[in-house]
Formats: C-alpha cells, sequence, structure tokens
C-alpha cells in the first residue's frame, strides 16, 4: 500500500481537529496552548505535503516562517501564564474572563 | 468733497466708541460735550457732501463709496458701500441737524443722571447706526442700520431700567420690531434669489428695465411694507410707539418722532421703483394702510392725558400721513413732511420735556395749565410747533401736509376725505393740548379728578406721574411735590427750541408750491426718484380749493378746541370717547390674544419641543442603550467563545471561497 500525499493531509486535518476542539473544550491555559501548537504543526504538515506534491519549494519555506512565528508567540504567551499563575496559582480559562461585557 | 461721506456715520460711531473707553472718566457734562461735539462734526461733514454733490449737474448727482467687500460669500456678495444721493443726503441733512441739537438739549435734560455718560453713547451710537441705514448702498447695510437704532431704541427706551414699566416697554418696542424685521428679511432674501444681489442700484436698474416680474416686485413691496409698518408704527404694528415713550424724552423726540420712525418712509422713497414695478393696488394697499393709521391715532391722541402720549400718537398718525403719501406717489411731499415733521415734531418733544423738567416730572397734562407765563420760551416755541403741525399757513406743517392732501385728492377721494379728517383732529388734539398745558389757570395744586385716583388708598399715589419718565423725586419731598412754581429750563435746552422752532417757521419755503421754479425739494429729489412721482394735473383752482379747505380744517380745529378747553362751552367728556382713550383697545386685545390663544399655541409649541424633538433625541439614545445591553451578552469574556467565533468565521469565509472562487 502505498504511502500518498493524501494520507498526510488527511493526518493534518485530524491533527488540526484535535487541536481546534481541545482549544474549545480544555480549561487548563497549558494544555490549550499545547492545543494551538498543534494546530500551527498541523499547518506545516499540509505545507510540506502540498510543497511535495506540487513540487513547489515555497510551501516549505513558509514553513520556517510559521515555525518563527509559533516560537515568539509561545515566549509571549507562556510570559503571560506564568505572569497569571502567580497572582492567581490553579487559575483555568475561564477564571480570566475580564472581558466580559 | 463727496469723499467725506464716510466720515458722516463715522464721526458719532468715534465718540460712540470712545464714550466706551472713557465714558466714565469724563462723566458730566465732558461726555455730553463730546457727543455733542461729534454730531456737529458729523453734521459738518454731511453740509460738506451736500456741496459737494450741490456742484455737480442734475443728472450726475450719485456717488457710490465703497470701503470693503464686507460679505465675499460666493454668488452673494456684499460691499460695505455708501450711496450719496440727493435722497440720502436730505436725510442725512436733517438727521445730523436735529441730532446735534438733541444732543445739546440732553446736556440739560440728563443733569444729574448717574448714567450721564451712558446716554450719550447710546445716542452716539443710535446717530451713526441711523447714518448707516439711510447711507447705505445695498439691503444689508440699510439692515444693519436698521437694527443698529432698534437696538438703540431698545436701550434708550429702557433706559432708567429700574422701573418695571420702562424695561417692558422697551421690550415691547423690541419684539414688535421683529415682527417688522421678519419682512425686510424676507424681502431681501427675495430680492437676492431674483436678481443676485442686494444692492440698491441693481434693484433699482433691474425693477426698471422689467427683470423683476410684477409678482415678485409685489412680493418685495409688501414685504418691505410689513418691515416698514414695524419701524415707522403703522398699523397694526403701532402699540410700541405709545409705551417707547417711557424713554427720557430726547430720545422720544430724537428716535421716536423725528429720525427711526421715518426710516420705513426712507425706505420705500429708495425703493420706489420696485413699488412702481409692482401690481396697481400695491400702492393703494400703502394708502390705505397710513390713512387708516393716521386717522386712528389722531383719534387716539384726543383722548390722551399723558403730554408724552398725545405727542405719541400724533408722531404715528403723521407717519401715516407720510405712508399715504408714498401710495399716493407723492414721494416727495412724504420727504417734505418727512423733513418738517422732524423740525416740528422734534420741537414739540423737547418743548414737553422742558415743560416735565420745570414741572418737577410731572406728565399729566390735567394738572397744568398757565405754562407760558412760568416758561417763556418754552410756551412760545411750543405754540410755533403747534401752529405748524396744525396747518396753519405760513407754518412749515401746513405745506408738506397741503401738498400730501392735494395728491390724495388726485389719487383717491376717499383717502383724500379720510386724510382731511385726520387733518381736523391733529389741529384739534394739539390745540387741545396747548390750551390744557400752556393757557387757562394754573392747576398744578389741585387733586386730580377721580380717573387718577389709584386703587389701594394711598394718598400720595394720587400725585404720582402716570408713565415715570423722570427718576422719581426723593420720597420725603412727594407731599408737596407740586407746590413750587415751574420754572424755565437752562439755556442748553432752550436753545435748541429757539432753532427748531425757527426751523418750523421757514421749512415750508423747502417745496413752495406757487410756481414750478419754488420746488426746490421736488427739483433736488428727481435724480432719486427715476419719474416715479406722480403727476397732478389738477387746475389752480382746485389746487386752491384744497389748500383752502385744509386751512380752514385746521382753524375749525383749533376753534373747536378752543371753545372745549378754553371756554369750557361743552364737556370735554363727550370729546374724549373711552374707544379713544382706550386707543380703541388694539393694545389690550393683542395682550389677551397673546396671553389667552397665543399663550396655548405656545405651550403647544413648548411641548412638542419637550416630547417630539426632544423625545426623538431621547429615544435615539435609549435605543442605543437598549441594544448595547443586549449585545454586551456576547462578549463572555472566555477564550473559547472567541476561538469557536473565529473558527466558524474561518470556515464561512472558507466555505465562501469554496462556492464563489472559481478554480
Amino acid at each position: 500500500m502505498e504511502v500518498t500525499g493524501t494520507w498526510y493531509l488527511v493526518l493534518a486535518a485530524m491533527l488540526f481537529t484535535i487541536g481546534a476542539v481541545g482549544l474549545l473544550i480544555r480549561r487548563n491555559p497549558l494544555v490549550m496552548f499545547m492545543c494551538v501548537e498543534l494546530m500551527l504543526n498541523a499547518v506545516n504538515l499540509t505545507f510540506v505535503t502540498f510543497a511535495r506534491m506540487l513540487d513547489d519549494v515555497g510551501g516549505q519555506s513558509v514553513v520556517f516562517f510559521v515555525l518563527v512565528i509559533a516560537a515568539v508567540e509561545v515566549v509571549v504567551g507562556l510570559a503571560i501564564i506564568v505572569a497569571i499563575m502567580r497572582r492567581r496559582p490553579g487559575a483555568t480559562a475561564d477564571d480570566i474572563a475580564l472581558l466580559k461585557g | 468733497m463727496l469723499d467725506l461721506v464716510w466720515l458722516i456715520p463715522a464721526l458719532p460711531l468715534a465718540g460712540f466708541l470712545t464714550l466706551l473707553v472713557l465714558g466714565r472718566r469724563l462723566g458730566e457734562p465732558m461726555a455730553g460735550w463730546l457727543a455733542t461735539a461729534a454730531m456737529g462734526g458729523s453734521f459738518l461733514a454731511t453740509v460738506a457732501v451736500f456741496l459737494g454733490l450741490l456742484d455737480r449737474p442734475g443728472d450726475d448727482r450719485f456717488f457710490n463709496q465703497v470701503l470693503f467687500e464686507w460679505v465675499p460669500a460666493g454668488n452673494l456678495s456684499v460691499d460695505a458701500g455708501f450711496l450719496v444721493d440727493p435722497l440720502s443726503i436730505t436725510m442725512a441733512l436733517f438727521i445730523t441737524g436735529v441730532a446735534t441739537l438733541i444732543h445739546l438739549y440732553s446736556v440739560g435734560y440728563m443733569h444729574g443722571d448717574p448714567n450721564f455718560s451712558k446716554f450719550f453713547l447710546y445716542l452716539n451710537l443710535f446717530a451713526a447706526s441711523m447714518l448707516v441705514l439711510v447711507l447705505g448702498d445695498n439691503m444689508l447695510m440699510t439692515f444693519l442700520g436698521w437694527e443698529g437704532v432698534g437696538t438703540c431704541s431698545y436701550l434708550l427706551v429702557s433706559f432708567w431700567f429700574t422701573s418695571e414699566a420702562n424695561a417692558s416697554a422697551g421690550k415691547k418696542a423690541f419684539v414688535t420690531n421683529r415682527i417688522g424685521d421678519w419682512g425686510f428679511m424676507v424681502a431681501m432674501f427675495l430680492t437676492f434669489a431674483t436678481i443676485g444681489s442686494l444692492s440698491y442700484a441693481d434693484l433699482i436698474s433691474s425693477s426698471m428695465s422689467g427683470e423683476i416680474a410684477a409678482v415678485t416686485a409685489t412680493g418685495i413691496a409688501l414685504l418691505l411694507l410689513v418691515g416698514a409698518a414695524g419701524k415707522s408704527a403703522q398699523l397694526p404694528l403701532f402699540v410700541w410707539l405709545p409705551d417707547a415713550m417711557a424713554g427720557p424724552t430726547p430720545v422720544s423726540a430724537l428716535i421716536h418722532a423725528a429720525t427711526m420712525v421715518t426710516a420705513g418712509v426712507y425706505l420705500f422713497v429708495r425703493v420706489n421703483p420696485v413699488v412702481a414695478a409692482a401690481y396697481d393696488w400695491v400702492p393703494d394697499v400703502i394708502a390705505w394702510v397710513g390713512v387708516l393709521t393716521a386717522l386712528v391715532a389722531a383719534t387716539i391722541a384726543v383722548a390722551q392725558n399723558d403730554i408724552k402720549k398725545v405727542l405719541a400718537y400724533s408722531t404715528i398718525s403723521q407717519l401715516g400721513f407720510m405712508f399715504f403719501a408714498i401710495g399716493s406717489g407723492a414721494y416727495v411731499a412724504a420727504i417734505f413732511h418727512v423733513i418738517t415733521h422732524a423740525f416740528f415734531k422734534a420741537l414739540l418733544f423737547l418743548g414737553s420735556g422742558s415743560v416735565i423738567h420745570g414741572m418737577h416730572d410731572e406728565q399729566d397734562m390735567r394738572r397744568m395749565g398757565g405754562l407760558r407765563r412760568f416758561m417763556p420760551i418754552t410756551g412760545a416755541t411750543f405754540i410755533v410747533g403747534w401752529l405748524a403741525i396744525a396747518g396753519v399757513p405760513p407754518f412749515s406743517g401746513f405745506w408738506s401736509k397741503d401738498e400730501i392732501l392735494l395728491y390724495a385728492w388726485a389719487d383717491s377721494k376717499a383717502i383724500w376725505a379720510l386724510g382731511s379728517i385726520a387733518a381736523l383732529l391733529t389741529a384739534f388734539y394739539m390745540s387741545r393740548q396747548v390750551f390744557m398745558v400752556f393757557f387757562g389757570e394754573p392747576r398744578w395744586n389741585e387733586a386730580l379728578p377721580v380717573a387718577a385716583a389709584a386703587p389701594g388708598g394711598n394718598p400720595d399715589a394720587e400725585v404720582e406721574p402716570e408713565s415715570e419718565d423722570v427718576a422719581p423725586a426723593e420720597v420725603d419731598e412727594h407731599p408737596e411735590h407740586h407746590v413750587e412754581d415751574p420754572h424755565e429750563s437752562p439755556w442748553t435746552m432752550t436753545l435748541p427750541l429757539v432753532v427748531l422752532a425757527g426751523a418750523a417757521i421757514v421749512a415750508g419755503g423747502l417745496n413752495l408750491p406757487f410756481t414750478p421754479d419754488l420746488h426746490f425739494l421736488g427739483h433736488w429729489l428727481e435724480p432719486s426718484l427715476f419719474g416715479n412721482e406722480a403727476h397732478v394735473d389738477a387746475t389752480t383752482g382746485t389746487k386752491v380749493f384744497v389748500a383752502g379747505f385744509s386751512v380752514v380744517l385746521a382753524l375749525a380745529g383749533v376753534a373747536l378746541a378752543a371753545l372745549v378747553y378754553l371756554q369750557r362751552r361743552f364737556d370735554s367728556a363727550v370729546i374724549e370717547q373711552r374707544a379713544f382713550a382706550e386707543g380703541w383697545w388694539i393694545d389690550s386685545t393683542f395682550a389677551r390674544v397673546v396671553a389667552g390663544p397665543g399663550r396655548q399655541l405656545f405651550d403647544l409649541a413648548a411641548w412638542f419641543d419637550r416630547t417630539i424633538i426632544d423625545g426623538a433625541v431621547n429615544g435615539v439614545a435609549s435605543g442605543v442603550r437598549v441594544g448595547g445591553t443586549a449585545l454586551r451578552t456576547l462578549q463572555t469574556g472566555y477564550v473559547r467563545t472567541y476561538a469557536l467565533a473565529v473558527g466558524l468565521g474561518a470556515v464561512v469565509v472558507g466555505a465562501w471561497f469554496l462556492t464563489r472562487a472559481s478554480f
């Protein structure tokens, strides 16, 4: 059985869905963060797959941008989470609903 | 010398500004002398311009001085400019002349007033506004002066504003004038909409070339009639003028007799081509408004006991004469009467001021009598004014009034007849006034008849003047208020009286009817009238009949008054009907309508404003608030809700691309 590009795309879609659903239903900030990372990497996988399928290196170079942005985002996001956890240990994402109208 | 025209209004304006800054420091009497000097300078400047105009040939007597472009706004361009022509300079001459005399008189009259300098400040501002009104070369300049004189009238009527009556008289004058000003403003809008300009030159040339349709010209003329009726106290807007007598007497003489109230007459003479371009019935409307005003005001004057009220109604009546002169096409006669009236009515008002001054602030004629022995100069000059206004030849009033009646005869016999009755009444009520004040026995120590007994049982109330012209005397003086005999006034007050009396005698010489060569004023004004002056081709016999008839009327009026008020052959109550004394209830009807249905209407408007207009605004605000309260629940503050929204949004956008975009 040959592993075609479609398999990778389906895998990426599944990973993205797991990440999206996890983001929506989990309350632990760290887990939600990991879900975001999962979604980003699912997209990366899609890019790489299409780059190979279409024989275009552009898709692979975009992945580098996504990785850099994800790293930067993790730095900022973790800093925020650490700051929140210091003030309110054990807080969930729903506890910090400061923007509630 | 025509370039000096800007000086004419600038000098009193400079006087105003100086008094504004330095008035209190100058104090009495320097402030008064400064204001008088400014007016005198303005008079000299007018004479210089007049001589310059006289040097030019008859058909070249127009000079336009543009100071700057005042209102440059798109198509609307209005200059601050002055128009010098025979008409405007004639007006300016007698305005500055009479105003100078009245300024001089006021120095004596206002002696001891705590607001001495403020009075002259207002007087100078008034003179400047009045001169802008007559010299302006476009309607907006005239309107500027028009509003300026209205403001000064308000300020001066309520000059002694601590009395409630004076303050409300000022308000009444102002509010009534607003109705007239509305007419003037709409007339300006209509003019601009039609010819795209507000200058008199354009208005006159387009009226004569037929560029303004008859219906438009009719509209402009009628709207100007509304404006003129307000300012010149014609029916039905005359009610403010009698109340305006609450002001100091020099103000009544200057503003409410000689100058401001003739602005409406001036305006119509200025725009005479518009009246000519209007429908034929427009002059008839003007004439009927004038003659009815003349008649109604004359009947009211017959039954007034306040010395100034008689003169106030007399002024309204004389203004009516000027209006029906305009309606009859007698523009020259109208201006002639404006001038002679300015002299003799200013004289009469100043004379009455002198009487009031000499009588220690008494204004009720029933408490006067025999004054000519105590105040010889005032008495003699007042008698000159009386003969002039009554129409006894050869005094000035006879010539101007006779000319008006002659044109009315040629125009419409009905107007002539009513005008003649008004002339008879004029002679009667003026004789009544003179006989009550200057002849007979002194009455200032007698108590008034029942009519004046005030409710409340206060014995002092009887000697209170009817309207408080001058600041009330000290309270402790009241019991022997009138025991002192009247005294003659100082020279600053009698000199203007003598000069004005001289003018009232000889002013008829301006326009004598005997031969065409003696029509000095007629020839002089001809360039400003564009051939719109009516031509009377009556025979000499008719003219002599009309003149003779008006002399008979004048003498009959005097004789009748002598029978009633000197010889006491009849009871004066027969003549002084209640309807006359109450002014035909016109004023009280206005008051009742405004206070009754008018009040309800205003309340309705206020209710509409509160509930509908404000309600709409508040409704929008509360609608936004309710909507916001509903929408704020969408902002949960939960990250997952936002994430879901973002995700769904991405799905929607993706779906749109998939279905819409073509691959």
